[in-house]
């Protein structure tokens, strides 16, 4: 479908004054750039060669030499003087591009954020009503001093010491870690760091770093270790992970929503089975006490006879 | 098909771009190849669908009058200054940082829209590729079906009509006039005004089912100037503490409590108090029914109350 005349023409706009800029370019560096194959490159040359002026006769039209395209692989084009700007950016290229750089300048650190609010401001006032946009990305703000020690750490290379909770144990840890990256996902920032404790890569909530302490030791670059693909989801399923069955009444359905979940059936009284898997059953226990006995457990079956135990242990103290 | 069209269109825009007068559409056909040798009603049928998908790219077309022609025919010509990226005069290394963003969208239009942004960049000259990258890479999804068509509609300020299904109750035909769009927390929400209720209200996105229809015409309404989408958001997420709970939490237990708490002091061995101010009664009693015995609410004691309903529940105890 990228043959579409709905594709080709913006292209071709862009190329010739890219063209007129970048005189002698070869056509895989002008692929790369325009990010289609030197191919579709070289079909759009051999269109913009029969367009130009009104009653252009041949040899009056846009020149592309096309003896130097064939024997050398790069691209000299002339004749095309009245074409000498690109079209200027649509409602939505300049939002989705200034959506993207208004979250960098809001995770970015100290060092990066004075270059980022230029670059936003010129880009907003050369395309219009930057003031008033229609779309909001909000992020949550991590602890200033804790975002500021991984924004130093990574701009120096440096280890860091970090004392992060992990809720699903409710356990405050103790670890070293090899800052790789500072991401988002979900409207929150996370650090990707190699952990010294899992041996791994992790990736890191920054609102549960409690501490965070840059070290005088160099960080481990990592380079061989694959960074993380979050385009489907800070969830992921991995071997080791326990296979459980929850029964959700009415009013607790928003978790099937909420959480990733393998299947979803509906329920004779309204609600549903739903089967997921979980790295850790101590979060599912918690997950399943919040509910009331709104959620209930149906397998493992030790896990729900565990649940029960915690509540009866727990309500000891109230006196029942 | 497709290069004769995209020639077509090519030097149509040239075509109008030169002229320093309106084109008559008897002149465009002639001077335009492509169009002469078509019959007057393929002609007709022909300019308007490639004026039409000219604007769709973002090629806006000027209709005036061709002053020294003595009848009232239209003409047409673009206005270079409408039609080309003005200058952007960035420095290499702020060039560099948009570049970047290049990475941000996890949507496959969106991150179409912002490489077309990019390629329209270079080809005026800005330097954007990024080379000594900052490990910064925010990301941006939106996997709800309705994202498309409202994004589309807050641009284009376009009223909608779909149908709406709150949890556990059956879905409603919402007429909205959609002003804008927000993502918090991952999750993408429309604010606007209700024409149903003819007031102002929001909607999550993934509650949309099925298709979003136009229900009128693009700019058909305005939008409040004092609307301020940020305050909107964080709004989202704003909690004002109601009450403060006086909780018993097991040491190296309750962490996530503890982080809120405004004083902590040893009791017992192995136990403290803490004191933590919260919003929401259920909300909170559900939290810290989630830490099990590790943490027991001292008062007040309708939130003592709910715990203990809540753990009730769970071990399968009468209420």
């Amino acid at each position: 479908m990228t043959q579409s005349a709905r594709d080709q023409v913006p292209r071709m706009l862009a190329l010739v004054p890219y063209l007129r800029a970048h005189d002698g370019i070869p056509v895989d560096q002008v692929a790369k750039d325009f990010g289609v194959t030197p191919q579709q490159i070289v079909k759009d040359l051999n269109v913009l060669w029969f367009c130009g002026l009104p009653g252009a006769v041949t040899g009056e039209m846009i020149d592309v030499d096309m003896e130097a395209l064939e024997s050398e692989g790069v691209v000299y084009l002339d004749n095309a003087e009245f074409l000498s700007r690109p079209l200027r950016l649509t409602t939505s290229e300049a939002l989705s591009l200034i959506v993207a750089l208004r979250m960098l300048r809001d995770i970015a650190g100290a060092a990066e954020l004075p270059t980022i609010e230029a670059a936003l401001a010129k880009l907003e006032s050369a395309t219009g009503d930057g003031a008033a946009l229609p779309i909001e990305v909000h992020i949550e703000k991590a602890d200033p001093a804790v975002h500021e020690a991984t924004q130093k750490a990574l701009a120096t290379g440096h280890r860091m010491h970090l004392s992060y909770l992990v809720p699903s144990r409710d356990e405050r840890t103790e670890r070293d870690v090899d800052p790789l990256r500072l991401l988002t996902a979900e409207g929150r920032p996370y650090l990707e760091a190699w952990c010294h404790l899992a041996q791994d890569v992790r990736l890191f909530r920054l609102d549960r770093v409690v501490e965070a302490t840059v070290l005088d030791i160099p960080a481990d670059p990592h380079p061989h270790v694959p960074r993380r693909d979050l385009s489907e989801g800070l969830f992921r399923a991995v071997d080791g992970d326990v296979e459980a069955v929850l029964d959700l009444s009415p009013p607790a359905r928003w978790v099937a929503e909420y959480y990733a979940v393998d299947t979803v059936e509906n329920l004779p009284d309204g609600g549903l089975r739903v089967r997921l898997r979980v790295g850790d059953t101590g979060w599912l226990r918690r997950l399943v006490l919040r509910q009331g006995g709104g959620a209930k457990v149906v397998e493992p079956v030790e896990l729900a006879d565990e649940v029960r135990e915690c509540a009866r242990l727990a309500l000891t103290a109230y006196g029942g | 098909m497709t290069r004769r069209k995209s020639e077509r269109l090519m030097n149509l825009v040239i075509a109008l771009l030169v002229s320093r007068q309106y084109l008559t559409k008897d002149r465009i056909r002639q001077v335009v190849e492509g169009y002469h040798d078509q019959t007057d009603e393929a002609f007709e049928r022909m300019f308007e669908r490639d004026k039409e998908e000219l604007r769709e790219i973002g090629v806006h077309i000027d209709v005036g009058s061709y002053e020294r022609a003595f009848d009232d025919e239209l003409g047409y010509r673009i206005q270079r200054d409408t039609f080309e990226l003005p200058e952007i005069p960035l420095e290499p290394d702020e060039a560099a940082v948009v570049g970047l963003a290049a990475r941000v969208w996890q949507h496959a239009r969106l991150a179409g829209q912002t490489s077309s942004a990019l390629v329209k960049l270079k080809a005026a000259g800005v330097p954007v590729e990024p080379d000594a990258l900052p490990a910064l890479e925010p990301q941006l999804a939106a996997g709800e079906p309705s994202f498309e068509p409202l994004w589309d509609a807050v641009i284009s300020r376009t009223p909608l009509v779909f149908e709406y299904a709150r949890s556990s109750q059956p879905s409603r035909l919402r007429h909205l006039e959609p002003w804008g769009i927000m993502s918090w927390h991952g999750r993408w929400y429309v604010i606007g005004h209700d024409r149903d209720r003819g007031a102002t209200r929001m909607f999550r996105l993934s509650r949309i089912c099925g298709d979003v229809a136009p229900d009128g015409r693009p700019g058909e309404y305005d939008v409040p100037e004092d609307l301020d989408l940020r305050a909107e958001a964080e709004w989202l997420g704003t909690v004002t503490p109601e009450a403060s709970a006086v909780l018993r939490v097991r040491q190296d237990a309750g962490w996530g409590l503890r982080r809120r708490a405004t004083s902590t002091d040893e009791v017992d061995p192995g136990w403290d108090r803490i004191e933590v101010p919260y919003a929401g009664r259920w909300q909170t009693a559900e939290e810290i029914a989630s830490y099990a015995s590790d943490v027991v609410v001292e008062s007040p004691p309708d939130l003592r109350d709910a715990v203990i309903a809540i753990l009730r529940g769970v071990a399968g105890e009468a209420a």
